[in-house]
């Protein structure tokens, strides 16, 4: 810290100016580098607590990656990402029905999401004014809905469709991760259109194109890259949901037969195989768990990566 | 004024208005599912209520250790994730240079994102053998005899490991979005309290973190909101107790909380009573996770109101 040590020079050097014939100052300039030296070691000590807090916080999430990464290697095969699971405990059979259900429900979920979720940060953004009640309501609420708890979803899921269609289904599946990734769309929509420029509105006002193509096909596209990864990272946050899944999508031994039917989904996967007392089983639950990693993990990374990137290449 | 102006405007207001409708639909179903408990058991009876016997002729159900089990496996978590959370967003907005923030940041980001059926996984098969060995066996042979709170003979799976764990998992929530408070804290109060003589941890502590008092707490209580409602990672670690077993006496026991209750059962429930008695667990859950959610919000927005800072 530059500002701390010019402080220490200035008083060394007062100190040095009138050392001899003012007893008192002298006493006082002491007792203040007494306490200036207590400040800097409060000073010094939150640095290192607070480094501290940083390695606590590093330390799972290495021996997560290590230990998913180790102990799910050696589980995965062509068989493993293929087939359907054998007998309960006999360490055959593979996760084919897991990966394949994640990709349905949650692709199925995206698309109830995404259109209602852009059109909502549209809205927000481009039609409702400043004070406009609804607007206001619409937005807060988008923003509670962020903070419900995952299994309520679930239970939404269960009761407005399982009940009501009479069957575990890949639809009430996908309707609950939906619920949970509209406020998510919503909100990154808005905040990404909320920050192209008013010009470029304005430029397309004076040539006196209708309002709705300028929000779709002028702002949004302007915006489309920021839109686009925030949809990729929330699809990552519904990609990792079990709770909701366990009373829409029940889990099943099967491959996907129709959207009425129970299907299976990797996280709801990972949990059954945890239960299971077998040691065959939590193996292939590392593997499991290591595909499921390799996927949220790989479309944050790559994301960020590539929005750097088209950052760097604009500037 | 193009005709499709008119259609696509009611096309977007559309989908906020369906997006309102979602959030009443929740409450619908959650209130419908659970009116036959709440009909047996009185919403009082229900709340306050310790017993969960479905066995048909005798049942009974009550919410009352799971609710005990939800507020003290999320406090054990609240009681170590804030504090940390705190030193994480101070050390990146101001300690940590450039070189330093951008990757500390990313990789806080990143543990934000792990799913948290694998934090569960992961605590099942290692992180319950180190609380064990390093941190539950030494704090019961020392203190088990004298100090009730370390009584239990340490298992691992508990109501303790549980709350270490949401901790592990609340820490990446709550400190990016503290992170992100910090940095819109303008510089000038931090100069003006350099050019008083203070130190970087007194510039911290007189002008920066009062300045976004609000918006930690709000922050903090998002991350409350996300502890209380957390149902696989606490199923897999936290012991499974049922009815009265389930209220902890000690670090050490094992607990049960709404949402694990709700996960373990409710392909197994044994009758439609269960059921809505499971559903029942999931609307005192929603009304805790709603009361939490809207006062965080409230603090939020005061705080930003030009840029919300996202609690995703």
């Amino acid at each position: 810290m530059p500002k701390d040590k010019g402080n220490q020079d200035r008083k060394q050097d007062k100190g040095n100016q009138i050392p001899n014939y003012v007893n008192t100052q002298k006493t006082i300039l002491t007792m203040m580098e007494k306490k200036y030296k207590k400040r800097d070691y409060i000073n010094k000590s939150v640095t290192i607590i607070s480094i501290a807090c940083v390695i606590f916080a590093i330390i799972p999430l290495t021996s997560i990656l290590f230990e998913v990464v180790k102990n799910g290697i050696s589980a995965i095969s062509l068989e493993f990402l293929t087939e359907r699971p054998g007998a309960i405990g006999s360490g055959k059979g593979g996760i084919g029905p897991a990966i394949q259900g994640t990709l349905i429900v949650v692709g199925l979920g995206s698309l109830m999401a995404i259109p209602v979720g852009v059109l909502t940060g549209v809205y927000l953004s481009e039609y409702a004014s400043g004070n406009n009640k609804f607007a206001f309501g619409v937005r807060f609420f988008n923003d509670v809905l962020t903070g419900l708890p995952s299994i309520i979803v679930g239970i939404v899921g269960y009761i407005a469709i399982v009940l009501v269609i009479g069957s575990f289904s890949v639809i009430a599946g996908a309707f609950s991760l939906s619920l949970i990734m509209i406020p998510l769309v919503t909100r990154i929509t808005e905040e990404t259109l909320k920050v192209v420029p008013n010009s470029i509105r304005e430029a397309a006002h004076a040539l006196g194109i209708p309002k709705w193509r300028i929000s779709l096909f002028i702002v949004l596209k302007t915006a489309l890259s920021g839109v686009l990864t925030g949809i990729v990272l929330s699809i990552a946050r519904i990609a990792g949901e079990t709770a909701p899944l366990i009373m829409t999508i029940l889990g099943t031994s099967l491959f996907f037969t129709s959207f009425t039917g129970p299907v299976d989904a990797l996280p709801l996967r990972i949990w059954r195989l945890a239960s299971q007392p077998y040691e065959s089983a939590n193996a292939q639950g590392w593997g499991a768990a290591l595909i499921l990693i390799l996927i949220v993990l790989g479309l944050n990374i790559g994301l960020r990566l590539l929005s750097r990137k088209n950052i760097a290449s604009k500037h | 004024m193009s005709k499709f102006d008119g259609i696509f405007k009611w096309i977007i207001v559309g989908a906020a208005v369906y997006t309102l409708f979602l959030l009443a639909l929740i409450f619908f179903a959650v209130g419908d599912g659970s009116i036959a408990i709440f009909s047996k058991e009185g919403i009082i009876g229900f709340i306050t209520g310790t017993d969960w016997n479905a066995v048909y002729g005798r049942e009974s159900f009550g919410a009352l250790p799971y609710i005990i089990g939800t507020l003290v496996s999320s406090g054990i978590a609240m009681a170590i994730g804030v504090p940390v959370s705190l030193g994480i967003a101070i050390f990146l907005s101001e300690i940590a240079g450039k070189k330093i923030r951008t990757p500390l940041s990313f990789i806080v980001e990143l543990l934000a994102a792990v799913p948290s059926i694998i934090y569960g996984f992961w605590a099942l098969f290692v992180f319950r053998f180190w609380m064990i060995d390093y941190i539950e066996r030494p704090l019961h042979d020392l203190f088990g005899g004298t100090i009730p709170l370390f009584a239990k003979t340490p298992f691992g799976l508990d109501v303790f490991t549980a709350g270490v764990v949401l901790a592990i998992m609340i820490i990446p929530i709550i400190s990016s979005i503290v992170r992100e408070l910090l940095q819109v804290v303008p510089s000038i109060q931090r100069e003006a309290a350099y050019s008083l003589g203070a130190t970087r941890w007194e510039t911290t502590k007189i002008a920066v973190l009062p300045y976004m008092k609000s918006g930690i707490l709000g922050a903090t209580i998002i991350g409350l909101g996300r502890a209380i409602g957390e149902t696989m990672l606490v199923t897999l670690i936290i012991g499974n107790a049922i009815g009265l077993n389930a209220i902890p006496t000690s670090l050490f026991s094992q607990s049960q909380t709404l949402s694990s209750l709700i996960a373990n059962e409710f392909n197994e429930a044994a009758s439609d009573l269960h059921l809505s008695a499971l559903i029942g667990l999931g609307a005192v859950l929603l009304v805790l996770a709603m009361v939490i959610n809207v006062f965080a919000r409230i603090l939020v927005y005061k705080m930003v109101k030009t840029s919300p800072v996202g609690g995703m």
